[in-house]
């Protein structure tokens, strides 16, 4: 496969992940912004745009309405929601010579409803179409790509996501402190509320909600679950294994997650932004090392008249 | 554009929005003035989005064999929270006084001997349960959960309607107004301190398993549904997903070895607590009807036992017959030596000649009912029924005068109301949810606002084609949050979120190379026709 075609395919995974991701995020934290009346809307919209790696105004309120100007409706930062959305539809173009004719127009058809989805009356709409967009395409992507490499570049680039977001979304806890969303919010923006009910009834301890989202083993959000999938996706790109050493996106991923995996829980808990911003950076170096691995063509060759 | 408000009718009954110079009530300050800054179209856009978030999400009702959006208005029911300061504790008085009362008619039955209710007067109720006597719940709690009906007279004073402890319904739609309200106006959401309701399913369970039979490690609970086909059902599946637990069917349980046990893949579990929407009647086969497929056999005999609790306990209805309703203020005074916070509505008892002579002659002003009736089945209001009705009506009060009580008709308070024409005053009554978990009783903050649609209609029950508020309970104290460990807490400014990583080819740097890409389509486009090149793709 190109170079070049393998990274757009680990980019679409990525982007839809996180367009998916913010989505549930934001929908959470405002509904819960709403619905309690203590939740300190300019604490929790700082923390917020903290986490998202926003620039946070000195002074003045920060509302809802930045956040979601930000996150949500910018379209040209991938970094928002439509953004991404908008990056994820230029990979695909890039790529669509790869891509299942379903696939593309899934997420072509998701760009060009997004000029009518943005700013509606309730923020809820929007969040919803979002998630329903990305299952839609997360489905495709599971139903229709072929387990060879575009579906491992799909998927790998979906679980650095993910275990980058789910890190994220459990510094927010950390650091809007009282003022910051309860587990529940945190469970419940993942999918993960029912299931974790189910599993541990409905006392939502600190320690069984971040030890849910950390190291479920089952739960396909948790970051371990997410950490673990791209190990797998790597080793299945790259089956040799040296006798002696390890190639780097593998290192980066396998350090922290057995860094999560067999430390006891509550001494991770005690540095909990510490250790996700591990993961973050653990995710951030990982891709990087992917890029250099398998997109090596980004290097563009100077030509200087003089030395001939 | 018209006003919202325009035409809007003042009648006898109280106006919780309205005052009688039409300005805006305190409580409702805020939202008046919201709600008039809204044309009537934008009110019903929102009143659809409602409608429909609920088809989506499922709230629905079963009405007659069909299944139906539970209908929410738009316009939400607004208490102070002054008020709530008095009807909270009002609600917790009733059900510790109520709670007392239990525990003694199935135990020592101190009340009749010390001449406070009539022996008569229990022994002759429908829902009294012999085969209850004896069964002594785990933590002395009967009233697990129970719903007050509260309704405002046209004075505007507090009055207890009936009470509900057997299997008052209703919570869910408390828990999902709120959702779908938030979600709908979060301009108000922002300017009001609405007190939260999320917390009822955590109360709940903590309150069963509290319960839950004395030497059980992690006590099992599940949630006991007649069944899909329940109008119900809704709530209970509600319930059981937001406690965590299992919903189950009385064909999944049964009882062996003196134990309840539910059927599983991994064979047989025991069952420690069941919350049970089934009525008495159907709880058991070898107790009650023996015809039964609801329940399962056996369960009573466990619950006494004590290897398995039922909540609520197995003949509360005695508590919430509607004669024993006129004693309640005296129970409140005997058993807890404190002077009733809510009153009662006045009320005949139809067994004393002078009050039964009383009401055969002014049927036509009085509302009767029947004791045992719930969801406003066989209830007769006065000035609307037909002559015929009040005959037949008056030889059934003579037949069976302790079948019966009579009130006058109260005219509940009314709320600007979504209708057909616009807003209009349509009568509510309140229903506010209490869960015992034995130390205390806890009123959860607002309760089911249940509005009667049809004009002048005064009977609300969801039964009867009712539709239903969001109960808002404003201000109040900050909770006490949870503690945050402490190497949680990191003061936001200090701490750089960590670079969201976009690919190189996308963001500023790729504007660049499209500009390329574009300049080059251009002079491809200019080149002559004839230079045989491929087409740009």
């Amino acid at each position: 496969m190109l170079s070049r075609i393998a990274e757009s395919l680990f980019w679409i995974g990525r982007y839809v992940e996180r367009a998916d991701d913010t989505a549930r995020l934001l929908d959470v934290h405002l509904q819960i912004i709403l619905e309690d009346p203590w939740a300190s809307e300019d604490l929790a919209c700082r923390s917020l745009l903290t986490v998202m790696d926003r620039p946070v105004p000195d002074e003045g309120l920060v509302g809802r309405e930045t956040v979601l100007d930000l996150l949500a409706y910018d379209r040209f930062v991938p970094s928002s929601i439509a953004g991404s959305l908008t990056a994820a539809r230029e990979n695909a173009r890039r790529a669509r010579e790869i891509l299942s004719t379903d696939l593309w127009e899934s997420l072509n058809a998701t760009w060009n409803q997004l000029p009518t989805r943005v700013r509606p009356a309730r923020a809820h709409d929007y969040f919803t179409w979002v998630r329903e967009r990305a299952a839609m395409v997360n489905g495709l992507v599971d139903s229709v790509t072929p387990r060879d490499d575009t579906w491992r570049f799909l998927v790998l680039g979906r679980s650095i996501e993910r275990a980058d977001m789910t890190a994220r979304l459990l510094t927010t806890r950390a650091l809007a402190g009282a003022a910051g969303p309860g587990w529940t919010t945190l469970l419940r923006s993942c999918g993960a509320y029912e299931s974790f009910l189910r599993l541990h009834k409905a006392s939502v301890s600190e320690e069984r909600a971040a030890g849910y989202l950390l190291l479920d083993r089952l739960f396909p959000r948790s970051v371990l679950f997410a950490l673990n999938t791209a190990e797998a996706m790597l080793l299945e790109l790259d089956p040799v294994l040296e006798r002696s050493r390890v190639e780097d996106a593998r290192r980066h991923i396998g350090l922290v997650r057995s860094s999560l995996e067999y430390r006891p829980l509550l001494e991770v808990l005690d540095h909990l932004p510490e250790e996700m911003e591990k993961v973050q950076r653990a995710c951030s170096a990982a891709s990087d090392a992917i890029r250099s691995r398998y997109f090596p063509a980004d290097l563009t060759t100077q030509w200087i008249g003089e030395a001939l | 554009m018209a006003d919202l408000f325009d035409d809007y009718p003042t009648g006898a009954a109280w106006d919780e929005m309205i005052d009688p110079e039409g300005g805006p009530t305190a409580a409702y300050r805020h939202v008046h003035a919201a709600l008039a800054r809204l044309s009537t179209g934008e009110v019903r856009g929102r009143a659809d989005t409602l409608a429909r978030s609920y088809l989506t999400q499922g709230v629905t009702f079963d009405l007659a064999g069909e299944e139906r959006p539970f209908p929410i208005d738009v316009v939400p029911r607004v208490l102070a929270g002054e008020e709530w300061e008095v009807l909270a504790p009002g609600v917790s008085q009733r059900v510790r006084a109520l709670e007392a009362f239990l525990a003694d008619v199935y135990g020592p039955q101190r009340a009749v001997e010390d001449g406070v209710v009539p022996r008569a007067l229990i022994v002759s109720s429908t829902n009294f349960a012999r085969q209850a006597i004896g069964i002594e719940p785990p933590n002395g709690v009967r009233v697990h959960v129970s719903g007050i009906d509260l309704v405002r007279d046209s004075l505007g004073d507090w009055r207890v309607l009936e009470d509900n402890v057997r299997v008052p319904s209703g919570v869910s739609y408390v828990l999902s107004n709120r959702r779908a309200m938030a979600q709908t106006f979060p301009e108000l959401f922002a300017s009001l301190r609405i007190r939260p309701v999320a917390d009822y399913s955590r109360r709940l369970l903590a309150a069963l398993v509290a319960a839950a039979p004395s030497g059980v490690d992690e006590p099992n609970v599940v949630v006991l549904t007649p069944g899909v086909f329940n109008s119900a059902y809704f709530e209970h599946s509600l319930l059981a997903r937001t406690m965590g637990v299992e919903l189950v069917e009385g064909s999944d349980l049964f009882c062996a070895g003196g134990r309840v046990w539910m059927r599983t893949t991994h064979g047989r579990r025991r069952v420690d607590v069941i919350y049970r929407r089934v009525d008495d009647d159907f709880l058991d086969p070898v107790a009650f009807r023996s015809d039964s497929l609801l329940g399962s056999p056996g369960l009573l005999a466990a619950a006494r036992n004590g290897t398995v609790t039922l909540a609520n306990a197995v003949g509360n209805g005695v508590a919430d017959d509607k004669l024993l309703y006129t004693y309640v203020p005296d129970l409140i005074r005997y058993y807890l030596s404190e002077e009733p916070i809510i009153r009662n509505v006045d009320t005949w008892r139809l067994e004393e000649p002078a009050a039964l002579a009383e009401v055969l002659d002014r049927l036509d002003e009085l509302v009767v009912k029947p004791v045992d009736g719930s969801g406003g089945k066989g209830l007769v209001v006065g000035p609307k029924a037909s002559r015929a009705e009040l005959d037949a009506l008056r030889v059934r009060l003579q037949e069976d005068p302790r079948g019966w009580i009579a009130q006058p008709v109260v005219q509940l308070s009314t709320v600007p109301t979504l209708v057909e024409d616009g807003l209009r005053p349509r009568h509510v009554d309140l229903r506010p949810f209490a869960v015992n978990d034995g130390d205390s009783v806890w009123v959860l903050p607002g309760g089911l606002t249940r509005v009667a649609l049809p004009e002048g209609q005064l009977v609300v029950n969801s039964s009867q084609g009712g539709g239903s508020k969001d109960t808002w309970v404003l201000g109040g104290q900050v909770p006490k949050r949870s503690a945050v460990r402490a190497g949680l807490v990191a003061p936001a400014a200090a701490h750089p979120g960590v670079p969201i990583d976009a690919s190189p080819h996308d963001g500023a740097p790729a504007l660049v190379q499209m500009q390329q890409q574009q300049q080059q389509q251009q002079q491809q486009g200019q080149r002559p026709t004839t230079s045989g090149g491929g087409a740009p793709c």
